[in-house]
């Protein structure tokens, strides 16, 4: 109880916190009196609920209607049902491995640029996280330091990452200057398609690796010391080791780190957004993009497609996060 | 071998083949991760002729200017190489064609010396920018970008602790009708991100008429489910005695909240803190779609649409990148702790 009688000396952000809450108190005390102690965790609980209702529940089962409605419309109530069209305008394709013999190519360009992108982002990203996570969990110098590294870029915003990029990707640019000091012949990198490509991938790489690294980090660290110290005593090579016993037991963490950033590879937008536009052409244009496009950017707001659009990113979304739940489930069992 | 460089518990002073492959990508992942940051640093401070040279600097440099009395302008310093061998500065008082005349500042009214301009080379010294810091903000609504950006992140941090500590509060230490449905239902959102939900969440901002409204940036994310599990987790280790017997001592409910289970609760809602601060100085998608009037931009939708004009001024807005990253940067730098063990207990960002 010391600390609570300590209130007046404390500093300012805690005194003006209890002279607010304090201010508030018998609004809650003549509601409790009301409708008792249990009533009162309703009222706990309300205010979230109904951030969630509001800007979550609601939004979602709106997006049903979007989907299954048609015009540019943005009020519900103008907008006339058109059933399942929507889906049917986006699935419409002779082979969905050719986009030009889609109706909606500029949807499977981005489908099919989110695939190549996801797929080589995500396992770029998993494997050098895992080279990182391992060689910061031993016994190196200056580990606080490679960490502290490693790490900052995650908490960069997009735009700044993208900025930063930009400015040493351009013509004139920091890496410019290296090749032109070194021989070699100046670059236009975000004018040519599959550099475009590669510096996406690259950048996203940059900023998010290090999230991926800390939570493998943790994973190692969670590894009981007494296996590596009975492996050390019976003689066993740094390669069974490794096998053995550090990538079983990773193994759980791994698989959330790779759904994990499965599900942030299909959600990239921001930072390709500054880099590239999504140029040149529409090299880079990944799904978010085409949903925000579609929907906010275009002359005409094509809302409904845009919604159905990201019913079926929902939809893949789902699943991988279910994938993930799943996962960590049994790694808890174990 | 790489299993071998990867996983080897390393002796003082001796160093193997793999200790040095280890720390040559520990190195190399220094300089990609840090070089193209500093080089963003290092060009910020420079003036808008240097930021056109190629090869760049690294540091910034300019040509240096001297005063000369009785000239209204500064002028450029050259160094000359004179007959005998010696070199001297001079100033370049006036150049017709491939031909400079020079005068020496320390005598302004001797006769200027007449030189190719190919024999004269420019004197470089360290020269700051700062101007591309003040004039941004003094001329180009950057205060009114950092100021609404201040808000935007300072409102949404104190609502996210309040709505989502009084959330957690209840679902841990209550038992009432609903508890575990609740508590499902507001992990479950952690599947719907918001790009998924872009057009039905616009709807319903502009029904509620909050659109280039800042309000409209910072409701919808207030309720966060990463933040109603951090900290119910962390309130469910509080014992529960602490509330019985402030109950029986005749303390509100409300009263439990804020005197007892809040204070106690802090390191938690630390992490939290942090954590809503980084998201919505660092937000970018949502406000891009609420926000459309250039009076109601955060700081990062300013730096986006600078970008984006077609003569791109980047001394200003290098200048205004390094200002945006420096808040998080600070942070992270006192903070470490905090935000790596929030990341590793949660696994969420």
């Amino acid at each position: 109880m010391k600390r609570l009688k300590s209130y007046n000396t404390d500093p300012w952000p805690a005194r003006a916190y209890g002279f607010v809450m304090q201010a508030v108190e018998p609004f809650f005390s003549a509601l409790q009196r009301r409708i008792g102690i249990k009533g009162m965790a309703y009222i706990f609980v309300a205010p979230n609920l109904i951030f969630f209702g509001l800007f979550v529940a609601l939004p979602m089962a709106l997006n049903v209607w979007y989907a299954l409605s048609g015009s540019n419309r943005l009020l519900i109530q103008e907008r006339p049902f058109i059933g399942l069209d929507n889906f049917r305008d986006l699935l419409d394709c002779e082979s969905f491995l050719e986009v030009n013999s889609c109706r909606q190519d500029r949807f499977w360009r981005a489908v099919h640029n989110s695939v190549f992108f996801v797929a080589l982002q995500v396992s770029v990203m998993v494997l050098l996280s895992v080279v990182a996570a391992l060689l910061l969990n031993g016994k190196i110098r200056g580990r606080g330091f490679f960490r502290a590294v490693f790490f900052f870029p995650v908490l960069l915003s997009p735009v700044v990452v993208a900025l930063i990029w930009k400015w040493t990707l351009q013509p004139d640019g920091l890496l410019n200057a290296l090749i032109v000091w070194s021989g070699g012949e100046r670059i236009a990198f975000l004018h040519n398609a599959s550099w475009s490509f590669f510096w996406t991938v690259f950048v996203s790489v940059w900023s998010h690796m290090g999230f991926y690294t800390l939570i493998l980090l943790a994973g190692l660290q969670a590894i009981p010391h007494e296996l590596y110290e009975a492996a050390e005593i019976d003689g066993t090579s740094a390669r069974r080791t490794f096998w053995r016993i550090t990538m079983p037991l990773l193994l759980p963490t791994l698989l959330v780190v790779l759904i994990l950033s499965l599900i942030r590879g299909v959600q990239a937008f921001e930072e390709v957004f500054i880099l590239t536009g999504g140029g040149p052409g529409t090299a880079t244009q990944y799904i978010v993009q085409y949903i925000y496009e579609t929907a906010f950017a275009n002359q005409v707001h094509l809302l409904g497609l845009a919604a159905a659009a990201s019913l079926l990113v929902a939809v893949a979304l789902m699943l991988l996060t279910l994938m993930q739940l799943r996962i960590s489930y049994h790694g808890k069992d174990k | 071998m790489l299993i071998k460089a990867l996983t080897r518990t390393r002796q003082k002073g001796s160093m193997s083949l793999t200790d040095w492959l280890s720390y040559g990508f520990l190195f190399l992942g220094v300089v990609l991760m840090f070089g193209p940051a500093l080089w963003l640093g290092a060009s910020s401070l420079k003036t808008k002729t240097a930021l056109q040279e190629f090869p760049p600097s690294f540091l910034p440099m300019g040509q240096k200017e001297v005063r000369v009395a009785g000239r209204d302008t500064a002028l450029p310093a050259y160094l000359i190489t004179q007959p005998d061998g010696s070199s001297r500065e001079l100033a370049l008082s006036r150049r017709i064609g491939l031909v400079g005349f020079f005068i020496d500042p320390a005598q302004p009214v001797a006769e200027p010396v007449q030189l190719r301009m190919d024999q004269a080379r420019p004197v470089r010294e360290i020269a700051l920018a700062w101007d591309n810091y003040t004039e941004p903000l003094e001329r180009m609504r950057f205060d009114r970008f950092l100021g609404n950006s201040l808000f935007v992140t300072i409102t949404a941090t104190l609502l996210t602790l309040l709505v989502n500590s009084m959330c957690a509060f209840a679902l841990s230490k209550y038992s009432f009708r609903g508890r575990n449905a609740i508590f499902v239902l507001v992990l479950s959102t952690l599947m719907v991100p918001v790009s998924v939900i872009l057009i039905p969440s616009f709807l319903v901002i502009t029904s509620l008429g909050l659109t280039n409204s800042l309000w409209g940036v910072i409701l919808p994310p207030v309720a966060t489910p990463t933040g109603v599990f951090l900290l119910r987790q962390y309130m469910l280790t509080i014992p529960d005695e602490l509330i019985d017997a402030a109950r029986m001592d005749g303390a509100s409910e409300w009263r439990i909240y804020w005197r007892i289970i809040m204070p106690l609760a802090v390191p938690a809602l630390a992490v939290l803190g942090i954590f809503s601060v980084m998201w919505r100085w660092n937000d970018f998608l949502w406000p891009l779609i609420v926000l459309n009037r250039e009076e109601v931009f955060t700081l990062q939708l300013g730096l986006a649409s600078f970008q984006g004009e077609l003569d791109t001024q980047w001394h200003y807005l290098l200048a205004m990148t390094v200002m945006t990253l420096a808040p998080v940067v600070l942070i992270f730098l006192f903070l470490q702790k905090y935000i790596t063990t929030g990341i590793a207990s949660t696994g969420l960002k």
